[in-house]
């Protein structure tokens, strides 16, 4: 058999998270709205009605094309595309093809093997999103509540080959939207939806061949198998003297299966034109630089930062930095307690999100604040209280909201830390252990963790630990 | 004289000094319908009437709660001493293109013939505001598309109340048709490549179209996006210099409505006309086409007594001390149809893309599948004149076209609009205020007589459409009757946002007319009822 490669090409639709629609000021979000709820003149397309442009799609747009290292059109312009459909209200979507908002750009992928992949953004445009269609008792029924909502279409290169490499680039664009904070990019909900075009060709051979289209690929676990599964029919296929044809595949999630859904010949035509409607989208060179430079910090090179400011291992800096909320609340913490980043990193790693886990809440929406944080582990580390009291105070100060000096008073966790009275439970605990102190005495100095294990016991854990050891080395000694 | 004589300034006047009721004066225009309109159009209308013929057949539809409601209001505030209005008790006929909430806007056609527009126009909410009396709703070409108001689905189609078996006009010919026969004083219509002056020249009315985003398009049912204005026809210049105050301004609804401060058009009007610089073209003179066989211009001069009412109208407004600057070249006048018919057809066929049976407006109950849905709601609800549009616009926007014909087209379009910025430039060899032009090259014609040639109305939009490609303002009035007592019009046309320019010239043209002998002949389908 002969050496084959996969060719594949992603195109996605990204929901951008405006509060209203991107040409009326219905909300953006109506999910498991009931159907035609969330609708005006506008967006079901009333004969005399006009759009009119939401500034802040724009503006999130324009930062997706910076943060993908595109060109920001200073001067974009809006087309309709025309084709009938139910969903459609006016029978053209506002879409743009010539002036799109942004020129280029690419995305380099981080892969598991440390390798960096670049792959390059064909076009990249604002549009509408369409509203839905399913069947119903036989009827097929029409629901315009996502009628209008912005949408940025990202088309790549044919630069993946594999469909590891496609599950890749979606995951890290995911986390990217994320990040910078201009879609919610939940695949479940449809923000973030992705097409593959796949085709194959000998390893060697530059030439592009005959593609298929694979519709629905909603997940990243989909992307990865239906473009396996598509790239070993195409193998097989050639290799059995059969030819790829140009067809249109539906991917079925629940069965993990690819259907034909059409063959694709002659595209239709959606006769472009400018749409008069509206003005040209003019963002001047400050405009352009002011959205240049709200661009966060990105999550590769924010993970590069943590490892070489931080001297985080590169596990830590990639957990730390999978979502940018709680990237932000360990520098927000370390910054307060700067000596001790690692520490800072190690309760970031385990009770920290172990916390996020258990409330559901994310980094951003915790009650719990770096400050909070930094001063549960000032108490610990200045000896104040112990670490399983540290650990039940994250939940406390998550559950209260008070401050966690504050519990440890209200709640005496605070550790023993007054010789005189230590030393009294002390002299109880010995008083009972007659012959356990006889026994140390006679030389058996590894008891000396028994005795700090029953002061413990008798302390309720709130023994200072080192001022026990010192009193009970003296009190032995006699 | 009658109420329905009085102008819209007088009437809101009138109202608010308390010297007439809003009541009456709402009587007396549904009154004055009852009289002259005959059968209202409708879809497939058999008219019943033996006179039909001598009608005006101006409404599709009366809004007479509406009014009476509206009329109470302003009767309200007026006995409360409240401001009332610009337009207080002023009765108004729109045309039926406009949405006009929980009310059926056709656009004169089969495929709205059922359409409640959930919601009201700017343009005309504006006036309700103003204290305005909607009465009712007004013929027009289907989707405004026609220069006759013979492609109307609401038939009978409105007449030429000067002579009731000529056209009013198109597309806004109801609109004039009402205005002239005195039914509303005044009338909103729309102007897309002269829809607005034809008709009002047809019918010797006052008919302006304003800049492009001087007036919202929101709630205007779009013919062409790029060139859709909506606009005014009244009885005289002052009314709708008043009616335009009202209009005017920007709306956040429409991102193509001008942010410029509108200003006071009325006393615009007292200003004369000393000093103006008023320009006559040769390329006005008449109506340039290509010849199909040699792909050669031809043109045909205007008709004589238009030409001669134009060359008066220059007389006259020189005797008042205004400059007339002759021969100013406007070369590109001459692609102004081809232009049109490119922009126009493409931007039509998409407007008309949302007509699909799915949402409002015509269906077939019967649809076996979405296509058949799609292919019988569409053959079976536009008229003729959808039609041939939505296929040229189709044909001249398909992507397989080695030429993109609206590109094309819309840099032509720039070269028109350069003729105007150098006859306009201040600093240019013209410096123009204002140009003078026939407003039509012809009067009126008889019913039938050219509808359905639809080249020829085509080319006899060449005086209006180069207006609408620049996005220019430009008024039409009255300026004499032709041998047949067939109305004139002469056009006036400004600089961008230039409306007082144009309303100052078309004033003083009038103030020095009044006494025109041709100015107290009364149209003929008015001389039997208030004579």
């Amino acid at each position: 058999m002969k050496e084959y490669e996969i060719i594949v090409g992603l195109e996605t639709h990204i929901q951008l998270n405006t509060e209203t629609k991107i040409f009326c000021a219905c909300k953006a979000d109506s999910w498991e709205a009931e159907p035609n709820t969330n609708i005006c003149p506008i967006c079901t397309g009333q004969p005399g009605v006009l759009p009119r442009l939401n500034a802040e799609a724009v503006q999130k747009g324009a930062l997706l094309a910076a943060a993908m290292h595109a060109e920001i059109n200073p001067c974009s312009i809006f087309d309709r595309k025309h084709y009938f459909y139910p969903d459609l209200p006016k029978g053209f979507q506002i879409t743009q093809l010539f002036e799109p908002i942004g020129k280029g750009g690419y995305l380099d992928l981080y892969m598991p093997d440390g390798e960096i992949k670049r792959v390059r953004i064909n076009k990249m445009h604002l549009e509408e999103d369409a509203g839905k269609t399913k069947l119903e008792h036989g009827q097929r029924m029409v629901d315009l509540n996502r009628g209008g909502v912005p949408l940025v279409e990202m088309v790549t290169e044919p630069d993946l080959r594999s469909g590891e490499e496609a599950a890749q680039y979606l995951s890290q664009l995911r986390e990217l939207l994320r990040w910078i904070g201009v879609s919610e990019a939940d695949m479940e909900r449809g923000h973030l939806r992705c097409d593959a075009n796949v085709s194959i060709r000998e390893k060697g051979s530059t030439a592009f061949n005959t593609k298929t289209e694979i519709k629905n690929v909603n997940s990243i676990d989909s992307v990865r198998q239906a473009i396996t599964q598509e790239a070993k029919r195409q193998i097989e296929l050639l290799e059995s003297g059969g030819k790829v044809e140009q067809y249109t595949l539906d991917w079925d999630a629940d069965t993990g299966k690819l259907s034909m859904m059409r063959s694709k010949e002659g595209e239709a035509d959606y006769r472009y034109f400018r749409e008069p409607d509206l003005q040209p989208v003019i963002l001047s060179e400050e405009e352009i630089e002011a959205i240049k430079a709200s661009l966060p910090e990105l999550p590769y090179a924010r993970r590069r930062r943590f490892v070489e400011e931080y001297q985080l291992s590169a596990y830590d800096a990639e957990v730390l930095t999978s979502e940018r909320g709680l990237s932000d609340y360990f520098e927000e913490a370390v910054a307060l307690y700067a000596k001790e980043p690692k520490t800072i990193s190690n309760w970031m790693m385990n009770d920290m999100i172990r916390l996020m886990n258990d409330t559901g809440k994310s980094a951003r929406d915790l009650v719990l604040k770096p400050t909070a944080l930094v001063e549960i582990v000032k108490l610990l580390d200045d000896g104040k209280i112990n670490a399983a009291t540290g650990k039940s105070l994250l939940v406390k100060v998550e559950q209260t909201g008070k401050a966690p000096a504050r519990i440890v008073e209200e709640e005496g966790l605070g550790l023993i830390a007054d010789a005189d009275s230590l030393r009294k439970q002390i002299e109880t605990v010995l008083a009972n252990a007659p012959n356990e102190v006889a026994a140390y005495r006679g030389g058996k100095e590894t008891l000396m963790g028994w005795f700090v294990g029953q002061i413990m016991r008798a302390t309720g854990g709130k023994a200072d630990p080192k001022l026990t050891r010192e009193i009970l080395a003296e009190l032995l000694k006699e | 004289m009658t109420f329905t004589q009085l102008s819209a300034r007088e009437i809101a006047q009138k109202v608010q000094a308390g010297e007439l009721k809003v009541s009456d004066m709402l009587e007396a225009s549904l009154a004055q319908i009852r009289a002259v309109d005959g059968d209202f159009g409708s879809l497939d209308g058999q008219p019943t009437d033996p006179e039909t013929d001598k009608k005006v057949h101006a409404f599709i539809s009366l809004t007479e709660e509406l009014a009476h409601a509206q009329a109470q209001a302003v009767e309200a505030k007026v006995a409360k001493g409240e401001n009332a209005g610009l337009l207080a008790g002023v009765p108004v006929s729109i045309k039926d293109i406009f949405a006009l909430e929980n009310t059926v806007t056709t656009a004169a056609s089969r495929m709205l013939y059922n359409y409640r527009a959930p919601y009201t126009a700017t343009a005309v909410q504006k006036l309700i505001d103003a204290g305005a009396l909607i009465v009712g709703k007004v013929n027009l070409d289907e989707f405004t598309f026609g220069s006759s108001n013979e492609s109307s689905a609401y038939q009978p189609a409105s007449n030429n109340p000067w002579n009731t078996t000529y056209v009013p006009g198109g597309s806004s010919g109801g609109s004039a048709a009402a205005v002239a026969a005195e039914e509303t004083p005044l009338s909103l219509g729309t102007d897309t490549g002269g829809s607005i002056r034809q008709p009002a020249a047809f019918c010797g009315v006052v008919g302006l179209k304003p800049s492009y985003g001087r007036v919202s398009r929101y709630g205007l049912i779009a013919f062409a996006s790029s060139l859709d204005c909506p606009g005014p026809l009244a009885r005289n210049v002052e009314d709708a210099a008043l009616i335009l105050q009202v209009m005017a301004g920007v709306d956040e609804r429409d991102e193509s409505s001008a942010t410029l401060p509108v200003p006071n058009y009325l006393e615009a009007l007292q200003q004369d006309v000393r000093g103006m610089r008023i320009g006559l073209s040769p390329d006005y003179a008449g109506i340039a086409y290509p010849n199909h066989a040699t792909g050669e211009f031809e043109v045909i001069p205007v008709q004589d007594e238009i030409k001669q009412a134009t060359l008066d109208a220059a007389e006259q407004l020189a005797r008042q001390g205004a400059e007339i600057i002759e021969n100013v070249p406007m070369p590109h006048t001459r692609y102004g149809i081809p232009v049109y018919f490119v922009v126009s057809r493409i931007e039509a066929a998409s407007n008309l893309n949302r007509m699909d049976g799915v949402k409002y407006g015509y269906t077939v109950a019967d649809a076996r599948d979405l296509q058949d849905l799609y292919t019988r709601t569409r053959t079976e609800g536009f008229g003729l004149q959808p039609k041939l549009r939505i296929l040229m616009g189709a044909y001249l926007s398909a992507t397989s076209k080695k030429v993109n014909y609206y590109q094309l087209a819309s840099k032509v379009r720039g070269m028109i609009g350069q003729d105007f910025e150098l006859a306009f430039d201040p600093k240019g060899a013209y410096q123009l205020d204002a140009l003078l032009t026939p407003t039509t090259p012809t009067t009126a014609f008889k019913r039938a007589e050219i509808f359905g040639d639809s080249v020829l109305m085509q080319y006899a939009d060449q005086m209006t459409v180069s207006v609408n490609h620049a996005g220019l303002p430009a008024i039409t009035v009255p300026a004499g009757l032709d041998k047949k007592n067939l109305p004139i019009g002469i056009q006036f046309i400004a600089n961008h946002f230039q409306e007082e320019t144009i309303l100052r010239a078309a004033y003083a043209y009038e103030q020095s007319t009044l006494d025109a002998a041709w100015r107290r002949v009364r149209p003929m389908a008015l001389q039997e009822v208030n004579a």
